[in-house]
């Protein structure tokens, strides 16, 4: 499989399923597509949430994994206007100790 | 000009008495009173625990408070919680420009499905039943986290 474009179809974050699927020569990954479906949705636009606010930890807790750092949009699939959002609300968390800024 | 609303956060050790915390309120009252403000609502948080020690403590009181007021109500009041040392941390931020983009996107939101589902021929508001269920997760939940590309 050309590795390099494995890489250019799920690399920008992006990942578009249907442009994957026009591609010729992809029949042969037809197996495996399954393995790495990527179709990423940012999630507060998928459940249409305006209001990212910072008291709400249930909310906010699966986007800071254990380490305590923000979890990168590249990762999540959140959108840049969430993912901006919700770096206010976890930085305003933080201060006020609802979610730790590092743990170890 | 019209008030801003603010929320203000903040954090009692877990070991101060009845007295201590209706004092603080009513300092905090004070103040606000005092320069034109109104306090909107008060909420008891209660105990919670920290997620990292703040001098030593573990757990704290919180107490959130919404205010209607000025900047300088707000400046004031942050200067003063600053020197109070029963206050562990604060926190104050402003909310109601928030609020508005909120509220503009939700009824923007509402309007724009109502207008499209007329269009369709359907009644504007969404019928029980119809529609996916709620709660229901859309095929597959390894939509995200998938991280590693093979």
């Amino acid at each position: 499989m050309p590795f390099g474009q494995g890489r250019s179809g799920g690399g920008g974050g992006g990942g578009r399923g249907s442009s994957r699927d026009k591609k010729p020569g992809d029949k042969e990954k037809g197996q495996r597509r399954t393995l790495f479906r990527r179709r990423k949705v940012c999630k507060f636009c998928a459940d249409k949430i305006d209001d990212i606010n910072y008291k709400d930890v249930k909310l906010i807790g699966p986007f800071v994994p254990e380490r305590g750092k923000i979890l990168p949009r590249r990762i999540s699939g959140t959108c840049a206007m969430h993912q901006r959002k919700l770096q206010t609300a976890i930085k305003r968390a933080r201060q006020i100790a609802l979610i730790p800024y590092v743990t170890d | 000009m019209a008030d801003r609303q603010y929320e203000l956060v903040y954090i009692l050790p877990p070991d101060t008495t009845e007295q201590q915390v209706t004092e603080l309120h009513g300092q905090v009252e004070a103040v606000v009173t005092r320069m034109n403000g109104q306090i909107a609502t008060t909420e008891n948080w209660g105990r919670k625990r920290l997620a990292y020690e703040i001098g030593h403590n573990k757990e704290g009181f919180y107490v959130l408070q919404v205010i209607n007021g000025s900047g300088e109500l707000m400046k004031e009041l942050d200067r003063r919680l600053k020197v109070m040392d029963i206050v562990i941390r604060h926190m104050v931020v402003r909310v109601d420009e928030e609020k508005k983009v909120v509220e503009r996107t939700g009824t923007k939101r509402r309007t724009e499905s109502e207008r499209r589902r007329v269009k369709r021929g359907l009644p504007p508001q969404r019928q029980p039943g119809e529609g996916r269920p709620a709660g229901e997760p859309d095929e597959g939940e390894d939509d995200r986290f998938d991280g590693v590309e093979v």
